[in-house]
């Protein structure tokens, strides 16, 4: 199969690879995918608290190159935008943007998966976090 | 060193550059057709194949009246288990088979199963064998065929053909392997391993694409088979049109360098298969070789790097050609049902990586590959999330995945 030279540049250049604390209130973790499957994407999110805009994302992808490539582009993406506006992602802008063929797909919308589970876990996080600071500070 | 690396040499062969000296008067000067009884230009063709037949029949033990000549190794598959499921429809219509085998033959039974014969795949053990016993019962008064690969294409695992071939004669089963991957790397001979039917391919052999043969065992038995070509009555009328007669002499030919160069070839691939094995074991960890190491052909290496998907695997190293079980790489987006049937789960099925080593590869080509692979391998576990898990003591089939 031949790759788009955007993919080919997320494979060979990866941006952003590497992992936050877990444990970090800030730092929301999306893992989707299974490895029998041949995928398995690990997105995280470091979000500015009083902003709710993204500082920093990184990755970790096992999967083909056009998985690698999609969660390489959507860390890139999601820098500098709130939680909200990264919501926004569409597995279509990926597809789009990477020109992937119809049979790696999937790969965009595993990586649409991982952005929203991110962010799904780190609003997990401020919610649990907000009634003990406010119990903190009474 | 000059790239791409070809070292896929079980999907295909480059042909020896003495076969094809071989098969050009074949083109132009003597372009007979072999069945042309009544001129020269029809006699040189003829003895042009029948000297190929004997070059065949030589290095698998067989008459020269036992080959038949088709288009390849599917084409064989296809003629020896419809041939027979149709011939002796009447003593039985049951057959046994193994879930590893090529497509050409699975397909041909699924075929054969929607018009009417009931077909056992026999599961594999671990290391990719058939286990004898399991055929033994499987056997019944209805069976009329046991189809087992010789060595697999995938695994390069070689089967016990002679102890299923001995199973098989006692119960009065006639016994088909597909032997494509096999003739021509490891002494194949019809009478030691008690084979009725065999599968044969040019192009795995340095001969040309394009050809190939069934033998037909013609005495204890005497194998009968319904055509599954109708036409000229070619190949005493077992497979009708007109012969590849370039296509035959190439085949021929390969069969005799291989019968001349199997034991030295076969040292030299074992040792350049072993090397490149021992250096990926030894510079990275948690790394699996697919099936019996033992009971295997000495150019292969299947191999699974834990925590890295093969497709992305291959796209680092895309200036050597191998191939993968991944999913991705297949057309149906499954992983290799081959290394499913082993058993090791399906992630290192997505992992695996088949090496195909060849007469035309070189010492340094195999240094080469060991190293620009330890290279990707270690790059996309920096990049697995897997991998990361795995160093941190993670229990990954305890892991809750969301699968999709």
């Amino acid at each position: 199969m031949a790759y788009s030279d955007k993919v080919l540049d997320h494979y060979n250049n990866p941006r952003n690879v590497g992992s936050f604390d877990k444990g970090d209130p800030r730092v929301g973790t999306g893992i989707v995918g299974a490895p029998e499957c041949g995928d398995v994407m690990k997105l995280q999110i470091q979000v500015d608290d009083a902003t709710g805009v993204i500082e920093d994302a990184k990755f970790k992808t096992f999967g083909c190159g056009s998985a690698i490539a999609s969660s390489s582009l959507a860390t890139e993406w999601m820098k500098g935008r709130t939680v909200d506006e990264a919501l926004a992602i569409k597995n279509t802008d990926i597809v789009n943007e990477l020109s992937l063929p119809p049979v790696k797909i999937h790969c965009s919308v595993l990586a649409e998966d991982a952005i929203k589970a991110a962010i799904h876990d780190y609003k997990k996080k401020q919610d649990a976090r907000q009634p003990a600071e406010v119990a903190q500070a009474s | 060193m000059k790239t791409p690396i070809y070292m896929d040499n079980h999907a295909t062969t480059p042909l020896d550059p003495r076969v094809l000296q071989a098969m050009l008067p074949y083109f132009t000067e003597d372009f007979g057709n072999a069945a042309s009884r009544n001129h020269a230009f029809g006699w040189h063709a003829e003895e042009a194949v029948e000297k190929a037949r004997k070059q065949i029949a030589d290095l698998v033990g067989a008459g020269v009246r036992e080959i038949v000549f088709t288009s390849g190794a599917t084409e064989s598959n296809n003629l020896a288990l419809k041939g027979v499921a149709e011939m002796y429809a009447e003593r039985g219509n049951h057959i046994i088979t193994a879930a590893t085998e090529h497509k050409a033959v699975l397909d041909t039974t699924k075929k054969l199963e929607k018009e009417g014969c009931r077909i056992t795949y026999l599961p594999v053990r671990q290391d990719g064998l058939v286990d004898l016993e399991m055929l033994q019962e499987a056997i019944t008064d209805k069976t009329i065929l046991v189809s087992i690969m010789y060595a697999n294409n995938e695994i390069g695992v070689v089967q016990p053909i002679a102890e299923i071939g001995r199973i098989a004669k006692a119960r009065g089963v006639l016994v088909h392997t597909d032997a494509t991957q096999a003739v021509g790397k490891v002494p194949v001979n019809v009478i030691r391993d008690n084979i009725d039917l065999m599968s044969m391919s040019a192009h795995k052999m340095y001969g040309p694409k394009g050809v190939g043969a069934l033998y037909v065992r013609r005495k204890n038995p005497r194998v009968q088979l319904t055509a599954q070509m109708d036409g000229g009555g070619h190949e005493r009328g077992m497979r009708s049109g007109t012969l590849n007669v370039p296509g035959i002499v190439g085949f021929g030919e390969a069969c005799a360098l291989c019968q001349r160069e199997m034991a030295e070839e076969s040292r030299r691939l074992s040792h350049l298969r072993d090397k490149l094995k021992d250096r990926l074991m030894g510079e990275l960890d948690e790394v699996y070789v697919n099936g019996s190491l033992e009971h295997r052909l000495p150019q292969n290496l299947n191999i699974s790097f834990a925590y890295v998907e093969g497709e992305s695997l291959l796209m680092g190293i895309n200036d050597i050609a191998v191939s993968s079980g991944s999913a991705c790489t297949s057309a149906t987006l499954e992983p290799s049902y081959v290394l499913k049937a082993l058993g090791a789960g399906d992630e290192l099925a997505h992992s695996s990586i088949r090496f195909g080593i060849g007469r035309f590869n070189t010492e340094e080509q195999v240094d080469y590959v060991a190293r620009r692979v330890v290279e990707v391998v270690r790059k996309l576990r920096e990049l697995s999330p897997l991998y990361e898990m795995y160093k941190e003591g993670i229990d990954l089939s305890k892991v809750q995945w969301t699968a999709h």
